[in-house]
C-alpha cells in the first residue's frame, strides 16, 4: 500500500470509528465529543498555518470570534436563518483574515506573532465596544427555533453530534487530501527553509497569504459551527485565552500532522474533565500533565508516534 | 546572444560600495567563472542577478528583457537556478522531496514527470541510494551535491553557483568538476569559485572582480596575462614578471 492509500484508510478509520462511538458512548461524554470535534476544526484551521506553513500566530480568537458572531449577529438581529448565517460567519472571517493577512504579513517571526495578538485584542474590544448588539460580556444565546438546518433541530444532542462529525469528517479529508498535493507541500518548504523555498521560484509571501486566508476560514467555521450547535455566543471566545487554546492543542496533538489536533483537543478536553473530578486545582493536574508531555514528547503525541514507531503518518 | 546583461549595476551598503557600476555579459551556453578576493563582491553581485539582494541602481538583463524589478522568486521562474554559498537544504524534508519542490517549480510538469526527473537528477550527481534519507542527515559534501541537484532539476537558461566547492575533499571536488564539464553545452552557468584549480579545468571565460568593480574579463588565458589581474589576485606582481 502507498503512503497516500495508508493515509486514506486511517482518516476514514477514524470517521469511522467517530461514527460508531455515537451508539456505545454514554449520552454525556456523546456530549463532549461533538465538543471536541468542533474545536478540533478550529485546530486543524490553526494547525494549517502553525504546523505546516511554521507562522506562529497568537491572534487566531479573532478568527474563531468572527466567524461566530458573525453567524450569532446574522441571526439574531439579521433574522436569517441559520444556513445563510453560516455563510455570513464564514464570509466574515474570510473579510477579517484577508485584511489581517495582508497586514500581518508585512512582519515576521515574534513580530507577526505580537501584530496576531493586537490584531485579536482589537477584534475583543470591539465586540465589547458594541455592547449594545453583542451583549458585550455576557454573550447571548440563540435560541433553539433559530438553529435548524435543512429540516434538522441541531439543538437535539443526536442531530448535533451528526452534524459536528461531518463537519470534522469533511476538514480533516480535505485537510489530508490538501497537505497532500502541491500546495501543502509548497506551505511545508515555507516552513521549513523559507529563503531556499523563494529561490526555488516559489512565491513565498502568496503562499503565506492564502495559509493565513485558509486558516482562518476554517478557523471562523469553526466558530460558527460551535455558536449553532451550542447556542451561545460569548466575548469569551476572543479573548487571548482562546488564541492560546489552539497554540496548545496542536503543539500537544503534533503540529504538522493531520490528526494532532483532534488528539490534542481530546487529550486537553478529557485531562482538565478529569482532573476536575480529583480536585479544584485541576488545573495544576492539567498543567503538569502538559509539562511531562512537552519534555517527553515534544513532537506532540501522533508527532512522537511518527517519529518513533509510525513514519508513514500523515 | 548574451544570456545575461547588467548595466551599471550598483549596490551600496550605507555610505560603502559593494558593487560599483557593473557592465558585465554572459554568452549564451558558456561557462564562465567569477572571480576576485575576498570581499569583491562577489556574493553581493549575483544577489543583485537573482533578486535575493536589491540592488542600489543600475539595470540586470536576462535574454533581452529587463529583469531589474522582479522579485526573486519570478527571475527564478524565467529560468535562473542558483546555488546557494552556504548550504541551504531542506534538512527535515528527504533527498527526494528536496529535489522534487525545486522540480515542482515547472508547474506543466505533472507528479509521475516530476518522479522521473527527480530519479534521473539524483542518478546524474550520484544520490540515488540515498534518496530515503532526511537531508540534514547528509554528509556535508553530499548536501553541497544535493544542492547543485536541485538546481539541474530545475532544467535551467542561467545556473548559478555560488562557491559550490567551498569545504569539499579534494575527491569530491573532482567529481564537481566532472559533473559540470559532463553538462556542458546546456545551461549556460556563472560559477563564484575560489579554487583556481577548479576555475581553469571548468571555465571557458573568467571575470575578475576587485573592489566591487570588473578588473578583468576574458578567456583564462587572457585573463592569467593581465598585468591588473596579477598584481590583485593572482599573486604575482608585475615587477616580479619584468
Amino acid at each position: 500500500m502507498t503512503r497516500e492509500q495508508k493515509s486514506l484508510w486511517l482518516h476514514a478509520a477514524v470517521v469511522l470509528v467517530l461514527g460508531a462511538l455515537y451508539f456505545v458512548l454514554p449520552e454525556y461524554h456523546a456530549g463532549n465529543l461533538a465538543r471536541i470535534m468542533v474545536l478540533a476544526v478550529y485546530a486543524m484551521g490553526y494547525n494549517l498555518l502553525f504546523g505546516y506553513t511554521g507562522l506562529l500566530s497568537l491572534g487566531h480568537a479573532m478568527f474563531f470570534a468572527a466567524g461566530m458572531y458573525g453567524f450569532g449577529l446574522a441571526v439574531n438581529h439579521g433574522g436569517l436563518p441559520a444556513g445563510a448565517a453560516v455563510l455570513i460567519g464564514i464570509a466574515a472571517t474570510l473579510v477579517v483574515s484577508v485584511v489581517v493577512g495582508f497586514l500581518a504579513l508585512r512582519t515576521r517571526d515574534v513580530a507577526f506573532m505580537i501584530v496576531m495578538l493586537m490584531f485579536a485584542q482589537t477584534g475583543y474590544l470591539i465586540i465589547l465596544y458594541f455592547g449594545e448588539f453583542t451583549r458585550g460580556d455576557e454573550g447571548f444565546v440563540v435560541q433553539q427555533a433559530q438553529r435548524g438546518l435543512f429540516g434538522f433541530d441541531l439543538s437535539a444532542q443526536g442531530i448535533r453530534y451528526w452534524a459536528a462529525l461531518i463537519l470534522f469528517s469533511a476538514c480533516l479529508l480535505g485537510i489530508a487530501k490538501g497537505v497532500n498535493s502541491r500546495f501543502g507541500k509548497a506551505l511545508v518548504a515555507v516552513r521549513e527553509n523559507e529563503e531556499r523555498a523563494r529561490m526555488l521560484g516559489y512565491d513565498t509571501h502568496r503562499l503565506k497569504f492564502l495559509a493565513v486566508v485558509l486558516s482562518g476560514v476554517l478557523s471562523g467555521a469553526a466558530g460558527a459551527a460551535y455558536g449553532l450547535l451550542f447556542g451561545y455566543i460569548g466575548s469569551t471566545f476572543a479573548t487571548v485565552q482562546y488564541s492560546i487554546f489552539p497554540l496548545l492543542w496542536v503543539l500537544l496533538g503534533g503540529a504538522g500532522t493531520t490528526l494532532g489536533p483532534f488528539v490534542g483537543v481530546l487529550f486537553m478536553f478529557y485531562l482538565i474533565d478529569l482532573s476536575s473530578f480529583l480536585t479544584d486545582a485541576y488545573m495544576f493536574i492539567a498543567g503538569i500533565a502538559l509539562l511531562l508531555l512537552t519534555m517527553f514528547a515534544p513532537k506532540g503525541i501522533v508527532g512522537q508516534i511518527r517519529a518513533s514507531r509510525v513514519p508513514w503518518l500523515p | 546572444m548574451n544570456i545575461l546583461e547588467t548595466r551599471a549595476l550598483t549596490k551600496s551598503f550605507g555610505g560603502i560600495k559593494a558593487n560599483t557600476n557593473i557592465d558585465f555579459a554572459l554568452e549564451q551556453g558558456r561557462t564562465m567563472a567569477l572571480i576576485g578576493p575576498n570581499g569583491a563582491g562577489k556574493s553581493t553581485f549575483v544577489g543583485m542577478l537573482s533578486g535575493r539582494i536589491p540592488a542600489t541602481s543600475g539595470q540586470v538583463f536576462f535574454k533581452g528583457k529587463d529583469i531589474s524589478h522582479l522579485p526573486a522568486h519570478r527571475r527564478i521562474a524565467l529560468g535562473i537556478a542558483y546555488t546557494f554559498q552556504i548550504t541551504s537544504v531542506f534538512s527535515n524534508l528527504d533527498v527526494r522531496e528536496n529535489v522534487a519542490l525545486a522540480a515542482r517549480r515547472d508547474r506543466t510538469k505533472s507528479e509521475d514527470e516530476v518522479a522521473e526527473r527527480v530519479a534521473g537528477v539524483l542518478a546524474r550527481v550520484g544520490l540515488s541510494d540515498r534518496m530515503e534519507q532526511l537531508a540534514g542527515g547528509l554528509s556535508y559534501g553530499h548536501q553541497r551535491v544535493l544542492e547543485i541537484a536541485m538546481g539541474l532539476v530545475q532544467e535551467p537558461e542561467l545556473l548559478i553557483l555560488d562557491e559550490p566547492t567551498q569545504g569539499l575533499a579534494e575527491s569530491e571536488v573532482t567529481e564537481f568538476v566532472d559533473l559540470i564539464n559532463g553538462l556542458q553545452g546546456r545551461p549556460t552557468i556563472l560559477l563564484i569559485e575560489h579554487n583556481m584549480d577548479v576555475v581553469m579545468r571548468t571555465a571557458e571565460m573568467i571575470t575578475v572582480l576587485n573592489f566591487g568593480e570588473i578588473l578583468a574579463s576574458g578567456t583564462p588565458q587572457e585573463v592569467h596575462d593581465n598585468a591588473a589581474v596579477q598584481a590583485a589576485y593572482l599573486g604575482t606582481t608585475t615587477n616580479a614578471e619584468s
